[in-house]
């Protein structure tokens, strides 16, 4: 019988007016990876928060053992010095400051202050050999990528003597192969008796690495599940977690596929800030009216930069090509003319690009097409709050009203947000970068059924994403992206994860 | 299913809530502010045995701080695009200095040489918003620059001296009464009691198609009591300037701004441009908002702004000299924080700033009175804006 590490017994946790947590119960034991699934708002993060003294001994009730003992955090601190650490899904290092200081920040090797940096480079080489980096301690943090960046974390956890490691949606903004190092890397250290809690929403991650998980719903623990003795698979879990069956993760949808209402051909955009390199080299695709058209890629293989470009030039330099809509040549010399004249951008960075979370739900929905509800200059806020009202029902936006700030919704409800504002504007072609990053089953099933909708309605979808299932799920046609180029285009009966994944990987043909 | 029925019932429960205390909590940032206000009005009415609100000292209060609130007009766009201008006060002087020379060494029109000030403060917001929006050169950078450029230029073109007097009907601008004449008491009183009406009227019409479209409109007895206390109010500050010397022209000059300003940024679609460009400029950007343009054109504004403050405080002083605007950029700024702007961009209201500013305004006077010196006015002002700032962000936290 294995031991127990950590034992967390009915956790309750109460906010103003809301119990975030109620009766929770979590076993961890030695040397395994346990998954915490939930939809988003389900308590997860609350609970790690409670776990690693961010909400201190006293703000909660209930128990938390570790290693047979009775744990009172107060703060952060105290609960690494028992070994927990957790990381979280927004990295924590600081950009300017190199792999080494990062690694030790906070918990500097130091002789009467003065830092030992002799020691402190060996040690972060050592620690780097560990999680299989290969970059120089002296590196800066702002000059690796995300995937590098999440192993340094690590490796700032593995400084700290970790016993306890948890891990906050670890591979939500990696590419397929940094993620597998990832999840090798967890299982190489479960070998060595590192014991882990895994929140996450990707499910076939969870299938490939975890051994036992709890799912948590609306605050309370719903079930722990072994995942071998259980025989769990993705839908036992989806089912765990918005307790119904999810039968079709995906809406049905019956095409209407017209004739190509958008074209872009030769489109080359060079980095904005390095002039002589191609960000997108000589793309051309097409959409055809009620058409929802995928774009796999990489991270890095140029969706995002291609979509940008296109709406009103908002990335790159020097661009050339030409975009043909409704059978005429059209300019979109910046981001306003690509609005009028029909084209709409759903932001992969919501928080970042695409809301203004200090105003309310109604501003944000409008900012995009103020025309609509203004007299000449004046904006009729009576007709405002209307127009917002409606979006707020029919996408089914969950707040009380379109006058709360947009920063107090859920990710789900943000994103829907977004969408509204999209939909208000009236494009005939919408992007959608990631629309269901971060979100939870439920909603991303909700988003699925209004960008089916938005098709039916005759519009031309161009939509971007990481999941591969979701493309498959959803997509018509997908186009591939790798380093700037497309290097294939599979319809919906070629397409399949090993197709799409071989045109990801496959090196762009120079002539 | 259930659970979003829940999550339902939830946010219904929101709802009835007291309806003063749903009030206090949506407006609680305005009504502080005005609570704070209220406050130091009466301690230091208290303190200077009721010379304070004497009606010599209310139209003082008005004069005296007159081109501080304009500027704090100004600033406060520019600070919730998320910038900020510390050359406000030499443009001022620059301006002054240029209005004077137009004026008295060439003996223009006091028209035309108002004009051309306007026209050299545009231009020079234009130069600063140029760097601002198009360079992307940090507003604190270019704005330290252009206020030692201005200030050194004002030395410049005024060769160290001051230049007086101005012709009379350039004084009038800031000095004069409207109208001057025998019946000013009578006049001043109508404008009062017009005012009166229309606030009333187009209150009760904003009420009612709020009702009409079944949104929450507050209490009838209220809204009656604020409508009430608000006529009341005005009415009486009427009264009090009536019984000196009538409404200043310059009161007049303020209203207006105050009204057009508090218009634009409340109701037109520039005024949710600026908001949107300091809460996300990448968001608006993407939105179609054109924020290289927009943020150009609230330093133009700024710079118009900092014009007119210049004439109106060289007008008042009957003088344009080399010392003239010094440390107005700090009172600005100060008002637009102390009435409630964040630092971040964003968030801010022109009554705020207005408030801000009768704050200092009221703090400079009330402490002026009682005989304290430049020295700990200073100190006093510094830890009411400390202290403001910090009450606001301590609110904040208690509501997130």
């Amino acid at each position: 019988m294995t031991n127990v590490i950590l034992e967390m017994r009915s956790i309750t946790k109460e906010f103003p007016g809301v119990k975030a947590l109620s009766n929770v119960n979590l076993q961890v034991k030695q040397g395994e990876i346990h998954a915490l699934c939930g939809e988003n708002g389900a308590g997860k993060s609350t609970l790690m928060k409670v776990l690693s003294g961010v909400y201190p001994h006293g703000s909660y009730t209930g128990d938390i053992l570790f290693d047979n003992e009775v744990c009172e955090f107060k703060n952060i601190r105290q609960s690494e010095e028992r070994g927990i650490v957790i990381i979280h899904q927004e990295l924590a290092l600081i950009p300017y400051l190199s792999i080494a200081e990062n690694i030790f920040l906070g918990n500097e090797i130091s002789r009467n202050g003065v830092i030992d940096w002799n020691e402190t480079m060996m040690r972060t080489k050592e620690l780097l050999q560990k999680v299989g980096l290969k970059e120089s301690p002296q590196t800066k943090v702002e000059d690796i990528g995300v995937g590098k960046q999440q192993l340094v974390e690590i490796a700032k956890a593995l400084a700290k003597d970790v016993k306890l490691l948890i891990l906050d949606e670890p591979t939500a903004s990696l590419n397929e192969n940094d993620s597998e190092n990832l999840l090798n890397l967890l299982l190489e250290f479960k070998g060595y008796g590192m014991s882990a809690i895994m929140i996450s929403h990707k499910l076939n991650e969870i299938e490939r690495v975890a051994d036992s998980m709890t799912i948590i719903r609306d605050g309370q623990s719903i079930e722990t599940l072994d995942m071998k003795k259980d025989n769990v698979n993705q839908d036992r879990i989806i089912k765990g977690m918005v307790g119904r069956d999810l039968t079709n993760r995906y809406p049905e949808r019956t095409p209407k596929i017209g004739e190509t209402i958008f074209e872009v051909e030769n489109w080359t955009v060079y980095h904005p800030a390095h002039a002589e390199r191609k960000a997108i080299d000589n793309v051309s695709l097409n959409i055809r009216r009620g058409e929802i058209v995928g774009v796999a890629g990489l991270m890095g293989a140029g969706r995002t930069e291609l979509a940008m470009s296109i709406f009103g030039k908002a990335y790159g330099k020097k661009i050339s090509g030409r975009i043909v809509k409704n059978g005429k040549e059209v300019q979109f010399p910046n981001v306003t003319s690509a609005i009028k004249q029909g084209m709409a951008y759903v932001s992969e960075d919501r928080k970042g690009n695409g809301l203004i979370l200090m105003e309310d739900i109604k501003q944000n929905i409008t900012l995009a097409s103020l025309d609509k509800i203004s007299k000449g200059p004046v904006i009729d806020a009576n007709k405002e709050r209307i127009e917002a009202e409606n979006y707020r029902k029919k996408l089914r936006i969950k707040t009380p009203s379109v006058l709360q700030k947009a920063g107090n919704l859920s990710g789900g409800n943000q994103q829907k947000m977004v969408l509204s504002k999209w939909i208000f504007s009236e494009p005939d072609i919408l992007i959608l970068d990631e629309p269901t990053r971060g979100i939870d089953v439920g909603a991303k099933y909700e988003i699925y059924s209004i960008i089916n909708e938005l098709a039916a309605e005759g519009k031309g979808i161009l939509l971007i994403s990481s999941e591969l299932p979701e493309l498959l799920g959803m997509c018509d046609r997908v186009y591939v992206m790798n380093e700037g180029s497309i290097t294939g285009e599979v319809t919906k009966e070629e397409a399949s994860q090993e197709t799409l994944m071989m045109y990801m990987t496959k090196q762009k043909v120079r002539g | 299913m259930q659970s979003h029925a829940q999550k339902e019932r939830n946010y219904s429960s929101l709802q009835p809530e007291s309806p003063i205390k749903q009030l206090f909590k949506n407006n609680m940032r305005q009504y502080s502010m005005i609570f704070a206000l209220i406050v130091i009005m009466l301690l230091f009415q208290v303190l200077t045995s009721g010379l304070l609100l004497q009606p010599l000292n209310i139209t003082n209060l008005i004069l005296q701080n007159s081109y501080i609130l304009i500027l704090a007009i100004g600033m406060m766009l520019v600070i919730i695009t998320g910038h900020i201008d510390l050359s406000v006060g030499s443009i001022a002087a620059f301006v002054g200095a240029i209005s004077a020379i137009l004026m008295v060494n060439y003996e223009m029109s006091t028209f035309g040489a108002v004009a051309i000030s306007l026209l050299v403060g545009a231009a020079i917001g234009a130069w600063q918003g140029f760097w601002v929006a198009y360079v992307k050169i940090p507003a604190f950078i270019v704005t330290l620059a252009g206020m030692l450029l201005f200030r050194g230029l004002t030395m410049i073109v005024l060769e160290g001296k001051s230049i007086a007097p101005f012709p009379e009907t350039f004084q009038k601008m800031s000095s004069g009464f409207i109208p001057d004449g025998s019946a000013a008491n009578v006049v001043t009183l109508l404008i009062g009691a017009a005012l009166s009406v229309a606030l009333v009227i187009t209150q009760l019409k904003a009420r009612r198609t709020q009702k009409k479209f079944d949104f929450d409109v507050q209490s009838k007895g209220l809204f009656m009591l604020k409508l009430v206390g608000m006529v009341v109010l005005l009415n009486v500050f009427t009264y009090v300037l009536a019984s000196y010397e009538g409404i200043p022209n310059v009161l007049i000059l303020l209203g207006i701004l105050i009204i057009v300003y508090t218009y634009v940024m409340k109701k037109t679609k520039a005024g949710r441009h600026i908001y949107a460009i300091g809460g996300n400029e990448k968001a608006a950007q993407l939105s179609g908002i054109k924020t290289k343009q927009m943020t150009f054109w609230v330093f133009v504004n700024m710079g118009v702004l900092s014009a007119l403050s210049g004439l109106i405080f060289a007008a008042r002083l009957n003088a344009a000299t080399p010392k003239a605007g010094n440390l107005f950029e700090l009172d600005a700024i100060a008002a637009c924080f102390i009435g409630g702007a964040s630092a971040y961009g964003g968030i801010g209201t022109v009554p705020g700033a207005i408030i801000g500013g009768l704050v200092m305004g009221i703090m400079n006077n009330g402490m002026s009175l009682l005989g304290l010196g430049i020295d700990w006015q200073q100190g006093i002002k510094g830890l009411v804006l400390l202290a403001a700032v910090a009450f606001d962000i301590y609110n904040k936290n208690k509501a997130a």
